[in-house]
């Protein structure tokens, strides 16, 4: 067995040592009955080769951006990720530690976390940010239950622009923890903005709202912020697509009092949906609310510069029952091959980045413009994504075109099932690895079949 | 002024007009550690004997200030949020300022003498 | 220490200040191609300015972060015994897979006709769990230890609610000996919590329970083998006690690695249970993260599992239910940790059923070989056999003035990562030191006669304050942590 270092002499010598008979020997106080009955059907050990096939020959099974026209987006996004990312987060020294509970011999862990915070926050234009979150989904979640802590209140208003998914897992966490849930339905326009606006009351304790929103609107949002704050509520920014934080201002700079993200697109691959990384900012008064880990700058007895997890009074493995969060883990090494490519990138190549994913997708929208079929774009202003209405089923037209080996987008109906006004919808998305030659491809097909 | 304690380590210590002054014992400090933060309850809170009133964070721990006896809080210790570790340095820095609802709760608690005759027996 | 260098470099160990204080804002270290020349959608909202944020070239964007490694200790580096936390080693083939194009390229909203490998993997490793848990059903979608936790109780809600038993089924019972997770997770769901106190050996009071359990009771959270390393031989009565009441029986799974092959928690009584796949199927720990804890259930709580899940038709082919209206809901955005599946499910075909059954009885060796050779050096805390890991208090240093802090930061200065220290906290001062099946022999003797040297020297007041001193050679010392909490810096500010 490769991976197991003991070898039959070695565990004949210390069942000596120790004054045992057997292996089995160390499980006989365990109940006999449920013993007798473990008998497994699974196949036993195989050869690295033999396992590496196997696993291949299932991965080949999938068709995916790495060999397809691909337009896919609704809070997962394809970018390139430098090979330099993904050399450094294989390091033993990161890939193998644990959560840097003894700060003397995990400065690495520790120094990155302090830089991935200070990103994280310098980028949503907040205060203080968390070491991360499992993912945007799950750290929105967080995020509302923060400001009901902070409010005493427990009802939330959710736009209708918020990732569906989103808005169901807060809807499973409210139903378990007493919280009233309002949604408004799926905007696709922009007169959302008055219809949130005529909600807010002194009862509400967050509105959170999300720009670009899923269907790819941008718009402007800072009215809902104003009102919130003027009936005492917070407001949650959500963003899914972080790069667009390259080419908008971000919440925080309008107002924000909680920031949270999917981080996925700086540095994590598509995964076929995780792991992704939980981005979480807030103002510096909420920062004894906030869940999860949190890196503070620190003198060691030498009068050393390093770092700690600090405020740890606030988690689980403290204040156990009333931690501000049953989260004990974060998402490290996503975090890991955030910073870095963050660093990589810097301010300017963010900004670049986004402007070069931006002019993408308007070429695409162009090209649908000129198409000789109605593709109607429905948002006035995007940034590397937008719904159309086609003038047929769009989950027909994306199985036809998967046909032809394309993977044209996301059907809305799949992230809202059951509601017929929604059925011609798809959410294309494109970033810096769509060519035009794919967006060619894209509208010739859709051109072409119907 | 008389100073009197509770199970939970905190004393009370009563002036005119049925207002006390509330703080935690060395014993209590000493279980503590390093304190970093302390978390009041604002002025005008209702707070009641035996019932948590404030939390005080140290490095490794958060522990409950349970309320010794029942009152309103008048005054925080402002003093306090700034530099907690004035708790570790002083045992007679008191927390809270409160006006008490029912004088007579002070028959619950215990004198000097007994208290450290409490903290001895939990010693051994 | 500090060296005497002009750099403050000590020859290896090198300075690397913070990005912020290195990088220009105008540096990138990615080389893009100009954008098309389109007219922008976006109008008035396109930021005026780019964001304020330091960038570096290649070069010394890996250099930073090689150095930075350079500080850290991982399973890699050495001997790891943090107990409860299974830091085994972390087979590379499992990176290489999870790298394959075909997995990390794959859309979570792909048609799922165009990622049945994907969902092979799903279905693969929920078949695996399955039979080495010996329950009816998996959910896959808990992103970790923690959340797993959540969605076991969010299951226990659900099916009170189905049952009409919600308002009724107000507490859980957890032993005082549990993971912090435990009691955070349930307050979080609402539910009081009732503390069951730890007999003398260790082992849950099952007395204790029998007296706490009644119709009010909405479950008992336990972890078996427990967090004293110890396996819960009442198991099967605490099972009974629990279900008499009408009550669930949740397991934490932390602690699975040791009983992997040997007995299935189905066999044990158990009704739901999550898996740290990143402790017992050794997806790495990645200084904190991503975890995966997938969620075993009996077949009467299946119909409220969290979506979605993977299906397999009769020709084979796989799907995925996004939509089922007895479940409870979606827990987490999308599938679940699928780059954490494939890893896992690697490890589990590399092992096979032999290859895991030895896993587990290797870790016990381990531990029990520890316990046999250091019960007369430090303070034993119980006389049960010992699984996986293995727990001491720390009467031995106390007596000369020393306390668990200490020996744990001697044991840095030696090269080894410490033991856990300080929990579980029905010990004073406890060390809990689990080596994993992944130590030799010859590792597991060092690090036996390391304790024993520094422990034959602890009554001088000179190695007194040798002990008080450590570490002195690593990259930093000890730290002021009081310092820190009252005024925390959390981030880098531009002066």
């Amino acid at each position: 067995m490769r991976y197991l270092p003991l070898q039959k002499k070695d565990r004949q010598r210390m069942l000596q040592d120790i004054g045992i008979e057997s292996e089995k020997d160390l499980f006989a106080h365990l109940p006999k009955e449920a013993r007798d009955k473990a008998i497994f059907n699974l196949p036993s050990h195989k050869s690295e080769w033999e396992v590496e096939k196997f696993m291949q020959e299932l991965s080949t099974q999938n068709l995916t951006a790495a060999n397809a026209p691909f337009f896919l987006g609704a809070g997962a996004y394809r970018h390139h990720i430098p090979a330099s990312v993904d050399h450094i987060i294989q390091r033993g020294e990161f890939l193998t530690s644990y959560t840097p509970y003894q700060p003397e011999i995990s400065q690495g862990t520790l120094q990155y976390l302090f830089e991935f915070q200070t990103q994280v926050a310098m980028l949503t234009g907040m205060e203080v940010a968390n070491a991360s979150l499992y993912d945007g989904a799950t750290a929105t979640v967080e995020a509302v239950l923060m400001a009901t802590r902070i409010t005493g209140r427990s009802k939330v208003l959710l736009s209708g622009h918020l990732h569906p998914q989103y808005i169901q897992v807060i809807k499973t966490y409210a139903s378990m923890m007493n919280l009233t849930i309002e949604v408004l339905p799926p905007v696709l326009d922009s007169k959302g903005t008055e219809a949130i606006i005529e909600r807010i009351d002194p009862s509400i304790a967050c509105v959170v709202t999300q720009c670009p929103g899923f269907l790819g609107h941008v718009y402007d949002y800072i009215p809902i912020i104003k009102a919130s704050h003027e009936h005492g509520a917070l407001h949650i920014g959500v963003i899914t697509e972080i790069i667009a934080l390259g080419l908008l201002y971000p919440p925080g700079n309008n107002g924000a009092d909680i920031v949270v993200a999917e981080g996925q697109s700086i540095g994590n691959s598509l995964n076929y949906g995780g792991p992704y990384l939980g981005l979480f900012a807030t103002r510096d008064a909420y920062k004894r609310s906030m869940p999860g880990r949190l890196v503070g700058e620190s003198i060691d007895v030498d009068d050393k510069r390093g770092f700690i997890m600090t405020l740890v009074a606030r988690e689980q493995h403290i204040r156990r029952a009333k931690a501000t969060s049953n989260i004990c883990t974060n998402s490290g090494l996503c975090s890991l091959a955030f910073t870095m490519h963050m660093t990589l990138l810097g301010g300017t190549g963010l900004n670049k980045l986004a402007k070069l994913n931006h002019a993408k997708t308007c070429q695409l929208a162009q090209k649908f413009k000129n198409s000789k079929i109605n593709i109607e774009i429905l948002p006035q202003h995007y940034f590397n994504e937008f719904v159309i209405k086609l003038p047929f089923s769009a989950q027909q037209a994306v199985d036809t075109l998967l046909e032809k080996n394309i993977l044209a987008g996301v059907p809305v109906s799949r992230l809202y099932p059951g509601q017929p006004n929604l059925e011609n919808l798809l959410l294309v998305a494109c970033t810096e690895l769509t060519s035009e030659q794919d967006m060619n491809i894209l509208v010739a097909a859709l051109e072409g079949d119907f | 002024m008389t100073k009197y304690f509770s199970r939970e380590h905190e004393w009370i210590e009563i002036q005119d007009n049925n207002e006390a002054l509330i703080g935690i014992t060395s014993y209590a400090i000493e279980q503590l550690g390093d304190v970093v933060f302390i978390e009041f309850p604002s002025p005008g809170t209702e707070i009641s004997a035996g019932k948590e009133c404030a939390v005080i964070e140290s490095v490794k721990a958060a522990s409950e200030l349970y309320a010794p006896m029942s009152g309103k809080v008048l005054e925080k210790n402002v003093a306090l949020e700034d530099s907690p570790a004035t708790v570790n340095k002083d045992n007679s820095v008191w927390f809270l300022k409160v006006q008490l609802s029912s004088p007579k709760e002070v028959t619950a608690l215990m004198d000097e003498k007994t208290y450290q005759s409490y903290i001895t027996s939990l010693e051994t | 220490m500090k060296p005497d260098t002009f750099t403050k470099n000590a020859g290896l160990l090198l300075e690397e200040p913070l990005i912020f204080e290195k990088g220009s804002l105008n540096a990138s270290g990615v080389d893009m191609p100009e954008p098309p020349k389109v007219d922008s959608s976006l109008g008035g909202f396109a930021r005026k300015d780019a964001p304020e944020l330091p960038g570096l070239s290649e070069p010394e964007s890996v250099r930073h972060f090689t150095r930075l490694s350079q500080k850290n200790f991982g399973i890699d580096t050495g001997m790891f015994p943090l107990g409860s936390c299974t830091m085994k080693h972390n087979p590379r083939l499992n990176e290489k897979i999870a790298r394959l194009p075909g997995f990390s390229q794959a859309h979570p909203l792909q048609p799922v006709s165009s990622v049945q490998g994907s969902l092979g993997v799903l279905w693969h490793i929920t078949e695996w769990l399955k039979d080495l848990t010996g329950m009816a059903a998996v959910d896959l979608t808990p992103a970790a230890g923690a959340h797993g936790e959540l969605c076991g109780l969010f299951l226990i809600k659900e099916a009170f609610k189905a049952r009409g038993e919600l308002k009724q089924r107000t507490t859980i019972l957890i032993p005082d000996s549990a993971h912090g997770t435990n009691p955070a997770t349930a307050a979080q769901c609402g539910f009081q919590i009732k503390s069951i106190p730890s007999a003398d050996n260790g082992l849950l009071d099952v007395d204790a329970l029998r007296a706490a359990t009644d119709h009010t009771t909405a479950g008992l959270m336990l972890t078996n083998p427990n967090t004293c390393g110890l396996f819960e031989r009442d198991t099967l009565e605490i099972a009974n006690i629990l279900h008499s009441n009408g009550a669930y029986y949740y397991c934490d799974g932390a602690n699975f690695n040791a009983l992997l092959g040997q007995v299935k928690p189905g066999d044990l009584g158990v009704d739901v249970m999550h898996i740290n796949l990143h402790k017992t199927f050794s997806t790495p720990h990645g200084g904190g993260g991503p975890g995966s804890g997938p969620v075993v259930m009996i077949e009467e709580l299946a119909p409220f599992a969290p979506l979605p899940f993977v299906k397999k038709a009769k020709d084979g082919t796989f799907s995925l239910v996004e939509e089922n209206p007895s479940s409870l809901g979606r827990i987490k955005g999308f599938h679940g940790q699928v780059g954490m599946f494939i890893r896992a499910l690697s490890y589990m075909l590399s092992y096979g059923i032999d290859g895991l059954t030895q896993v587990s009885s290797d870790a016990v060796l381990n531990a029990t070989y520890i316990q046999h050779h250091l019960k007369d050096i430090l303070g034993l805390f119980s006389t049960e056999p010992c699984m996986h890991e293995v727990l001491f208090d720390d009467g031995a240093l106390r007596k000369d003035g020393l306390e668990t802090l200490d020996l744990a930061k001697i044991l840095e200065d030696e090269g080894f990562h410490p033991m856990t220290t300080y929990f579980p906290l029905v010990v004073r001062g406890a060390m809990l030191i689990e080596p994993t099946e992944t130590e030799s022999k010859e590792q597991l003797d060092q690090f036996i006669n390391t304790i024993k040297y520094w422990m034959e020297r602890t009554k001088t007041e000179e190695m007194k304050e040798r002990f008080k001193k450590a570490p002195l050679y690593t990259p930093r010392r000890r730290f002021n942590e009081a310092a820190t909490a009252r005024n925390p810096k959390l981030r880098w500010y531009k002066k």
